[in-house]
């Protein structure tokens, strides 16, 4: 009987057959809404677009049927279903495959099969509540044509041993076969994958059961198929992937021997059998297959060998049977940190003097790296993780260095001694970190003094350490200024090293029109991490550098010339004609909406798995210098496998910053009720009787001459005209979430781990980002509320396509930083947020964004451009402020020489 | 046995199952086509009881067997004479949901009743007759005008017109009352959506735990062209499967294609059902005027190349069929064995 049975054939707009001698049937689980955290929150936020991405992702990575579910309290499970099934219904490259109904109530299930013209999979009904209930929806199922799962749980409870298994799967075989006369093809098991490795000592036999089980239905319960939820299993060793894609396959491997024909499986989390290390495999078998007492204990002591790596790194250990030259070269290119102290000695031993395990092993392991990197064929994440293995290694030897340096007198001399420093008053350091790193994988000696160095000390240090070049970095615009500081500086104390200009903020037009005509040594604009290697090679090879500074020079010099005569055919307007064209925003049909509180609210240590959500990727991957836009980077032919280890190595750092509270989340809101006078001042009351200012904030209007039609805008345009009695608001905003990272920077730097450090920088300022989008939905939504019915994906999120605009001071619409103190001020920042103002008027913290709210529908970003004289001195008059200082702050923004 | 994976319990007195061992049973051909020549007017298609009706009425075919038995007692009468065993009941738009376009709802009870009624009183006449072939009625059951996979609205691809719970009710309704009107079997069919097909069938079980009984159910799918697929996008494989839950007489395709083009996919299901196998093709392919004009000879010699190939147990015509047509059809089917239904590839 059992040989004649039919196969079990499904159909979406194809057919899939599954015959028992089908390979494995891989069912995708992403999109489900308790599995997967990004589906849930697409479907919450009505993103069905963005939701059916998801599942035709699933289908092209090889999904044969898609798992579906949309069981979480605070969804409409049965409305969430019926749209995305209908939905799924149009999109022909998905629906071809079947699929699997997926809740754990009855309702949802019945109104997902009246959706799908295929033959689909209930998942699933068991003998939970009895046999009636099992009846009952054994033979609705039947009559709406599906295959269906049935749990191998009964009215005492899920079946956890082998004999439970064995006794419900063949019960509710027996009634589904003989009593609702379900075609036993279409029955498919999950007899439970629970975890093993708990430590618990009756889940010693977890997966022995299981394949236990199996093997019985399959072999007593003809036509009977079995499935089941594979990630279960390796659940207590969650963070660890790489353990955990060695037990899924191993795991499958094993399951599928005894019979297990179809799965819930992320591919992603599977390693491949043959390819899981020989030592990891047979301590994660000893764990399935409980064969031995100290198992879990071994499995476990294994895991915290591997924890935090990647898959790469415990792929193969053959190489660690090459020389130990072979094997350093192995190390530093693959960036595998756990042997480098073991095979540095070795080398020690084998070279004398030790210098010579640098200069040759290490420095050729580099060289292969640096090489590899000017290719294209590493990217920037792998030379951090690199640099990492060489910084350890020279750690390592550094002792027995120092001693033989004492003993023979020498100093040796690499290729170069670079000091580099963020300036005064700024605090960001990510690009300056980069750049040492890569070069420093480029045999020259870096001496990173950090962030904030004033002047003198810059110079002091490059003095006593005798430097070959000086590396200045800044992102904010105040920066530009220090940096012509420390440029005049060194003229005036006679020095001659080049000085190299980085960071985001800066340019080549900034170098050569503003720093480098005041030092006569040689001035260059690094542009990024990898120009910075062929920049400090040419000028410090004694061969190149006469001539290649001489061309720099030249040619800043041309682009002086150039910009000096382009400068004088822009047109502009004087001040009085740019506020006679200012913005005129409708304040007759748009009434703005009253805050659900005025005065400032504050928000300590805000949940970070929240804020996580919000991240926009994008602008992480450029930090790393990967161009590409998330997701579609990781489809990137050249770059996409390193992104996605970038992005799995930040959310694996994510998954520890918030579990073990490694950031503090910290933010203010302030809602005020706003007007504006004399276009381009908005005054802040202390309430609603507008009766009191207590702040006035200033804005700057363009200037250049416009097309017709076109206004010169200013950002206090937005906001009401006090004439004009309408009741308008201000918002502010400083969010942190940099507090307490301190600590764990300090642990990377012993451990000498740039990548980390990096890493977890580039983290904190994207939470800084996602936490100031999630407050600005926040105040949109409900705390001032003027859109409360907003509905946005993640990708209008980051495109900003909602209504209202949050412009930072020192950003282009309003590039005045010293609007800031002001603001911090109103808000009580810094008591409340421990965010503190540098002397440039950085955010410390550096994980940190403040701004202002203006509510408006017309409200947009725009870049301020140029300004004249006339503006300056109103708006220094209006500030009371010295114009000779604001034209400091503003010297980016003036049309004029000051 | 026939070789049928299921043998459904069937109470009728003649088993048309130990017939369709034997041989090749023929169905009718098309009704519009046939009605079209009676050139009716609007005062045909009223009673007394639809004279202030609001809706025009002209074009609702299925109303004819209300007003004017004796055109469709002909019509069922021509074809038997052809040669068919079983005639299809004037039911192809007896929904709720179909005769909403005429404010009818509620006719579609005496609708399907008398549809049935009189096909059945041709067919005793017939049967009588010639009691060595006897005649069948097979209650059409036609897809609606509506798409329960499909939105309408472009602008909207979530949107549906009707729901499953919908077609199921009117459904209920209507294969009730071709029950009750004395079918011999139930034939869904012109199935463009195989989620108002998957409804269909759910209601008829619905009501055959109703009403005790069961009667052999045929299913007949369309193919739209030659990509092979349905409207809503099936393969002729994935509609097989979708509807193989239930234990039909035959599976099958009609309309839009003719027999030429029907070939590869018969051939499909001929491979993998276990049901029977029935076909009811266009004459052809329309020409530019939305017209059939295969002769019976040319289409009987292209149905012949399928039936010697033995992929067939039901043969008839749809759109653009007549008497003649079903006639020459007759002729060759006779000369054929009908399909062994297979034990099935899928066993391998």
């Amino acid at each position: 009987m059992s040989t004649t049975l039919p196969p079990l054939r499904l159909s979406g707009l194809e057919p899939l057959i599954i015959t028992r001698d089908s390979i494995f049937v891989n069912i995708g689980e992403r999109t489900n809404v308790t599995g997967s955290a990004k589906f849930l929150k697409l479907i919450k936020e009505d993103n069905y677009e963005e939701a059916l991405s998801v599942a035709l992702e699933q289908v092209r990575g090889g999904a044969q049927i898609i798992d579906i579910n949309m069981d979480e309290g605070m969804l409409d499970g049965e409305k969430a279903m019926v749209r995305f099934l209908n939905l799924i219904a149009s999109e022909p490259e998905i629906s071809r495959v079947p699929v699997m109904i997926d809740s754990s109530k009855w309702h949802i299930i019945e109104a997902g099969l009246k959706c799908v013209q295929g033959k689909c999979i209930v998942n699933s009904i068991s003998l939970k509540a009895g046999e009636a209930e099992f009846i009952a929806q054994a033979k609705k199922v039947k009559r709406y044509g599906a295959a269906v799962i049935v749990m191998a749980f009964d009215e005492v409870g899920q079946a956890d041993s082998y004999e439970r298994r064995v006794e419900i799967c063949e019960r509710s075989y027996r009634i589904l076969v003989d009593v609702v006369k379900f075609p036993p093809q279409d029955i498919i098991f999950d007899p439970n994958i629970f975890p093993v490795g708990t430590g618990i000592e009756e889940h010693r036999n977890n997966a022995l059961d299981f394949f236990r089980g199996t093997k019985w239905i399959r072999e007593n319960l003809p036509g009977a198929h079995v499935s089941g939820g594979v990630s279960n299993v390796s659940f207590s060793f969650r963070g660890n992937n790489a353990v955990r894609e060695a037990m899924h396959s191993a795991f499958l491997y094993h399951a599928i021997k005894h019979g297990m024909d179809m799965g819930i499986v992320n591919p992603s989390m599977l390693e491949i059998y043959d390819d899981i290390p020989k030592e990891l495999l047979e301590r994660v078998e000893d764990v399935l297959l409980n064969r031995r007492e100290d198992a879990t204990e071994r499995l476990l002591e294994y895991a915290e060998n591997v924890k935090s790596k990647g898959k790469a790194e415990v792929k193969s250990e053959e190489w660690r049977n090459g020389t130990v030259e072979e094997r350093l070269s192995h190390a530093l290119v693959k960036g595998i940190i756990e042997y480098i102290d073991v095979d540095a000695e070795e080398a020690r031993q084998k070279y004398t003097p030790t210098l010579k395990v640098i200069e040759g092993p290490l420095m050729d392991g580099m060289n292969v790296v640096g090489d590899l990197f000017g290719e294209g064929k590493m990217f920037l994440p792998q030379v951090v993780k690199s640099a990492r293995v060489m910084k350890k290694a020279v750690a390592y030897l550094l002792p027995f260095l120092e001693a033989e340096k004492i003993a023979s007198g020498d100093t040796s001399k690499n290729a170069g001694k670079i000091l580099l420093a963020t300036v005064k008053g700024d605090v960001h350091d990510i690009g300056k970190n980069i750049v040492g790193v890569v070069l420093a994988c480029n045999n020259f000696e870096i001496i990173d003094i950090g962030v904030m160095v004033p002047c003198d000390k810059i110079l002091e240090i490059a003095i006593k350490e005798n430097v070959d070049i000086i590396g200045l970095s800044g992102l904010i615009t105040p920066s530009l200024d220090e940096m012509v500081y420390v440029a005049k500086e060194m003229q005036r104390l006679n020095f001659k090293i080049p000085l190299l200009i980085g960071g985001a903020t800066t340019s080549r037009i900034h170098t050569a029109v503003k720093v480098d005509p005041v030092y006569d040594g040689p001035v260059i604009h690094v542009l990024d991490a990898s120009k910075g290697v062929p920049v400090a090679s040419n000028l410090l090879s004694e061969d190149l550098k006469a001539n290649y500074i001489i061309d720099v020079k030249k040619e800043y010099a041309d682009m002086r010339e150039v910009y000096a005569n382009r400068k004088e055919d822009k047109n502009y307007i004087t001040y009085a004609e740019a506020r006679a064209n200012k913005f005129v925003a409708n304040f007759t049909t748009y009434t703005p909406a009253t805050p659900s509180f005025l005065g400032n609210k504050y928000f300590s240590n805000y949940d970070l798995a929240e804020i996580r959500k919000y991240i926009d990727w994008t602008p992480f991957f450029q930090t790393w210098m990967l161009q590409g836009k998330y997701p579609k980077i990781f489809e990137n032919e050249t770059i996409g496998k390193e992104a996605k280890k970038l992005f799995d190595d930040a959310n694996a750092m994510l998954d520890l910053i918030i579990a073990e509270n490694w950031l503090q989340a910290n933010g203010v809101v302030g809602l005020y009720p706003a007007n504006s006078v004399d276009d381009d001042t908005i005054e802040i009351y202390k309430d609603d009787s507008r009766t009191e200012v207590i702040k006035t904030f200033h804005n700057l209007r363009q200037q250049g001459k416009k097309g017709s039609n076109l206004p010169n805008i200013s950002l206090t345009d937005f906001i009401a005209p006090k004439e004009s009695g309408v009741k308008d608001y201000l918002g502010f905003f400083a969010v942190t979430t940099g507090q307490g990272i301190e600590t764990k920077l300090a642990e990377f730097k012993k451990d000498h781990d740039d990548y980390s450090d990096i890493m977890l920088k580039a983290i904190a300022d994207r939470l800084a980002e996602a936490f100031a989008e999630l407050m600005h939905e926040k105040v949109r939504k409900e705390l001032w509320g003027y859109t409360p019915n907003e509905l946005l994906s993640e990708e209008e999120l980051i495109k900003e396509t909602y209504q209202g605009i949050r412009p930072a001071p020192g950003y282009p619409a309003c590039p005045d930083h010293t609007e800031k103190p002001p603001m911090f001020d109103l808000l009580d920042v810094t008591a409340q947020t421990g965010i503190i103002l540098t002397e440039s008027n950085a955010m410390y913290p550096a994980s940190a964004v403040s701004g202002m709210y203006y509510a408006h529908p017309d409200a947009k970003y725009f870049g301020l451009g140029k300004i004249g004289k006339d503006q300056m001195i109103a708006y220094a008059q209006r500030k009371n402020m010295e114009l000779a200082t604001l034209e400091r702050w503003l010297s980016q923004n003036v049309n004029y020489e000051v | 046995m026939l070789g049928l994976a299921f043998t459904p319990n069937y109470t009728m007195e003649n088993n048309i199952i130990n017939i369709l061992k034997d041989r090749i049973l023929v169905l009718d051909g098309a009704m519009g086509t046939m009605i079209q020549r009676y050139k009716l007017e609007e005062e045909d298609f009223r009673n007394e009881a639809l004279k202030n009706h609001s809706h025009p009425l002209k074009g609702n075919n299925d109303l004819l067997s209300i007003t004017k038995p004796e055109i469709i007692k002909e019509i069922h009468a021509k074809y038997y004479e052809a040669g068919a065993d079983i005639a299809e009941t004037n039911t192809f738009s007896g929904t709720t949901i179909a005769q909403a376009d005429y404010g009818l709802e509620h006719l579609v009870y005496d609708l399907n009743y008398q549809s049935a009624k009189i096909a059945r009183e041709v067919a005793e006449e017939f049967t009588k007759r010639e009691p060595n072939k006897p005649r069948f009625v097979a209650g059409a059951i036609g897809p609606t005008n509506r798409t329960c996979s499909i939105s309408p609205d472009v602008n909207d691809p979530g949107y549906r017109a009707t729901s499953y719970d919908e077609l199921v009710t009117a459904y209920k309704q209507q294969a009730k009352a071709l029950i009750d009107g004395g079918v011999d079997i139930l034939l869904v069919e012109t199935i463009f959506d195989t989620l108002n097909a998957k409804a269909a069938l759910f209601a008829i079980e619905e009501v055959f735990d109703e009403i005790g009984k069961e009667l052999p159910i045929m299913v007949s799918g369309t193919i739209t062209d030659a990509s092979g697929r349905t409207l809503t996008g099936q393969t002729t494989e994935a509609f097989l499967i979708s509807v193989s839950h239930v234990p039909l007489l035959s599976i099958g395709l009609n309309c839009a294609l003719g027999a030429k083009e029907l070939r590869p996919y018969l051939q499909v299901l001929s491979k993998e059902s276990e049901f029977l196998i029935s076909a009811h093709p266009n004459a052809g392919l329309p020409n530019e005027f939305g017209q059939y004009d295969e002769t019976p000879e040319q289409m009987a010699a292209q149905i012949e190349v399928f039936l010697k190939e033995g992929l067939i147990n039901i043969i008839g015509g749809c759109c653009g069929t007549t008497p003649p047509h079903i006639k020459a059809i007759a002729e060759v089917a006779a000369k054929y064995q009908p399909r062994v239904a297979n034990q099935l590839s899928i066993l391998a």
